[in-house]
């Protein structure tokens, strides 16, 4: 199973997160016992290394009862007594380079785990009375007419009635439930022609039964659940891993945060209990989690979640920070200036939410094939009950007849093949580092007619490399012992071109200038223009792209310049063309200035491009496009792409996008390239494919089984024999899918 | 068809320790971290569910 985390692999141990521990005392709940229990989401864990390393890392905590990690839900849970503070544990994890937030659990109502607990004993149950149902069937078609008397036959009847009945109630609660639901509605879905064939098939067989009769098919209602059971389990799993993934990421938000009191000491409160007023203390690498105003302190902040811009700010006091901020060189102070719920961050979750809403009235595939389908199956079964009644005369043969019609057409392609289709499809993107969201959302890419890019980040991969033509090496290695010791992100992206190497331990950063320290005895600066010519000349320099440069000299000296470029991921051209060659139209919508855009949309071979949107301006684009009627997928990692996401048919976030967006998203793709998006084109639209030719197979297939059911041909044998072959040749349709994998 | 009259409870029994096993195994959890499960069999730690 999945986490969205997940990066391309588990790079030696950790994901390369930052390790940052918080303090986790806010969501410490204490059992009657008096034990503590505490629940984390680990980012960057993918092995069973990481695992055990996490695991072992917190037993040898002292007081520490369990300490368990799910490499499913991306969950670990601890338990622990005595004195133990909750931040050693969460030091603990970070320490080992994992990323890790609190999992408030109290704040997220979870019925899906008990829904798929039911699931899964009704399918046990059912699997165990289809097993011994069958074994008695058969001992009864094999002795039919040869040695086995009427008596014998009647007791292994009610034999399998006994193992029948009960597990037919019991496994077809989740069908009974939900057929009840949409009749309360006024309206009939898939799970209602289901219910009927299996209370019907039921009845008849024990009225059979009691009457020493030859029709009974204990065997049809058990098997017949048995089998939807198992495309229900799997539709569940897809929907409640897709719901997990957004689950944890809801619950990064809810970051705790470091309150100072009146007397000046630090507490951890949680963000929801922070009030406008509080004064708050934010740690290099600690994230802003509410609007709110510096009081005290220099420092540099990202600002990406909120503007997408990835160039840090300076911060001073009286400043305003956005909810969502991250705190980059130095201790501040603030001043929330509003709840967590009323910051920034909240009212775009509101606004993806809104969006979301919308797609959500999107009609599955094969809840429209049921639309046709359940009319049509329930008229025939009266027009068979009622021609048998004219004819024949007997309430016995028309009740037989019609329920043969209702147990021969029962649905299993939509029920099984649909969800094996799609489980097949996701677990393909996966190996290949795609994550589906959502099980309809392969449906709805199958159908798009556009693909709209965002620039920053999704074309290009969103974050400074350093311009190779611009180094000399020996300056380079210089520079970067004074870059090592900063989060700045052009420093950071100076230290990974240099690669690991030392360090220089005196050097002082100054926020929003840059780093001095002394090497060798020469004082050496790092930064911007104006901080290091104040000791040493610096060379004439455009003024386009300062932002993405920096300086180093020695005291005295001449300045070096490293410039950094946003470089745009290989494949672009190559994914835009395979697009195209798809019958696709492509669009860039930039919420950057017009002649970076033109420059990326002209590389990467891409006519038609909008520069300098807002965000509403991007949805609205996304709307007009939809009034045309285009089915757009769109394809952004910012926040402020968020709105557009949840507005488009379909979307799909790089896994660097920012955490709302991806929960925006339908799909999360890893890694440096762009093909994933051509992939999951191709696979949807295959996916597609199979589901239209598993719909046309049971169409082929009621069309030859229905007249011989209405006619009285069919017997408890040819129908458990039709039925489990349908099923058989749907699911092995499904997992044709498969056979692609090394093609593509 | 003497044989029946213990043939047919002994495999009806047999079915049943099946699906209780299955209950059991269901009930402690053992399906709740499928992926985990598959890489903890390759460590060395002496380890104890849950």
């Amino acid at each position: 199973m999945v986490a969205l985390e997940a990066e391309t692999g588990c790079p030696t141990y950790g994901g390369g997160e930052e390790g940052v521990a918080f303090d986790p005392a806010p969501f410490v709940r204490r059992d009657a016992a008096g034990r503590m229990h505490l629940e984390l989401v680990v980012r960057g864990a993918h092995c069973g290394a990481c695992l055990s390393r996490i695991e072992r890392g917190v037993r040898a905590l002292p007081g520490i009862l369990d300490a368990r990690m799910n490499l499913s839900t991306r969950k670990f849970a601890a338990v622990w007594e005595g004195t133990l503070a909750p931040i050693r544990i969460t030091e603990a994890i970070a320490g080992l380079g994992y990323g890790v937030a609190p999992f408030d659990a109290a704040a997220i109502a979870s019925d899906a785990h008990s829904e798929n607990r039911l699931l899964m004993w009704c399918l046990g149950v059912t699997a165990f009375a289809s097993m011994n149902v069958m074994l008695l069937s058969v001992s009864i078609w094999a002795g039919l007419g040869v040695d086995m008397d009427v008596g014998t036959r009647t007791l292994f009847y009610w034999l399998s009635a006994l193992i029948a009945i009960p597990a037919t109630l019991y496994g077809g609660i989740p069908f009974f439930r939900s057929a009840l639901a949409a009749l309360r509605q006024g309206r009939a879905n898939m799970d209602v022609p289901i219910s009927l064939a299996v209370l019907g098939a039921l009845a008849l067989s024990i009225y059979e039964a009691s009457i020493a009769g030859e029709h009974a098919y204990f065997e049809a209602p058990v098997m017949l659940l048995f089998l939807l059971l198992i495309g229900r389990w799997l539709d569940h799993n897809l929907r409640d891993r897709a719901r997990a993934a957004a689950r944890n990421l809801l619950a990064i938000q809810s970051l705790p945060a470091v309150r100072l009191t009146a007397s000046g000491a630090a507490e951890a409160v949680a963000a929801r209990d922070i009030v406008p007023g509080d004064r708050l203390l934010v740690m290099p690498g600690d994230r802003v989690v509410a609007d709110s105003e510096v009081i005290d302190g220099d420092s540099d902040v990202d600002c990406a979640l909120v503007t997408g811009e990835s160039a840090p700010v300076a911060a001073a006091p009286g400043s305003r920070l956005h909810a969502g901020v991250i705190n980059l060189s130095r201790r501040l102070v603030v001043r929330a200036v509003a709840r967590s719920e009323d910051s920034l961050v909240a009212q775009l979750t509101r606004l993806v939410e809104a969006g979301e809403q919308t797609r959500s009235r999107y009609v599955r595939l094969a809840d429209k094939a049921a639309r046709v389908y359940v009319p049509v199956v329930h008229t025939l079964a009266a027009m068979v009950f009622a021609g048998w009644l004219l004819i024949d005369g007997s309430v016995h043969t028309a009740a037989v007849n019609a329920i043969a019609v209702l147990i021969i057409t029962c649905p299993c392609a939509l029920g099984l093949a649909v969800p094996a289709v799609q489980v097949v499809a996701t677990g393909r993107l996966f190996r290949n580092g795609t994550l589906v969201k959502s099980g309809d959302a392969l449906e709805r890419i199958a159908e798009v007619t556009h693909v709209v890019f965002d620039k920053t980040g999704t074309l290009t991969l969103g974050r400074p490399v350093l311009a190779a033509s611009s180094v000399d090496p020996e300056m380079l290695e210089q520079a970067a012992r004074l870059a090592r010791i900063s989060r700045h992100p052009l420093s950071r992206a100076l230290a990974h071109a240099a690669g690991p190497g030392l360090v220089a331990m005196d050097a002082r950063e100054t926020p929003g200038e840059g780093i001095e320290a002394q090497l060798d005895g020469v004082r050496m600066r790092l930064g911007s223009a104006s901080f290091v010519g104040a000791f040493a000349t610096v060379p004439p320099y455009g003024k386009e792209g300062e932002a993405l440069s920096l300086f180093f000299a020695r005291e005295g000296g001449a300045a070096t310049r490293f410039t950094f470029d946003d470089v745009m991921r290989a494949d672009v051209r190559a994914v835009v063309h395979a697009l195209e060659a798809r019958g696709l139209r492509v669009e860039l919508l930039s919420g950057d200035r017009e002649a970076p855009a033109r420059a990326v949309a002209e590389a990467a071979g891409i006519a038609s491009w909008k520069a300098g949107l807002l965000p509403h301006e991007k949805t609205a684009h996304l709307a007009a496009l939809k009034a045309a009627g285009a089915r757009t997928l769109m394809i952004g990692d910012g926040l402020n792409d968020a709105p557009a996401l949840a507005q488009a048919h379909a979307s799909m976030a790089p896994g660097s996008a920012v955490d709302a967006t991806q929960s925006a998203s339908d799909l999360v793709f890893q890694g440096d390239t762009l093909w994933p998006v051509v992939e999951a084109i191709d696979v949807a639209r295959q996916s597609r494919k199979l589901v239209v030719e598993n719909f046309g197979f049971s169409a082929l297939y009621n069309a030859v089984a229905i007249p011989f059911a209405a006619l009285g041909f069919v017997t408890p044998l040819i129908a458990a024999i039709a039925m489990s072959a349908s099923s058989l040749v749907v699911t092995l349709n499904a997992l044709r899918l498969n056979g692609g994998r090394k093609a593509a | 068809m003497d044989a029946l009259a213990w043939l047919i409870p002994a495999a009806l029994a047999l079915g049943g320790v099946g699906l209780l096993a299955f209950m059991w195994s269901l009930r402690s959890g053992q399906y709740d971290d499928l992926d985990g499960a598959a890489q903890r069999i390759l460590t060395d730690d002496d380890d104890r569910p849950a």
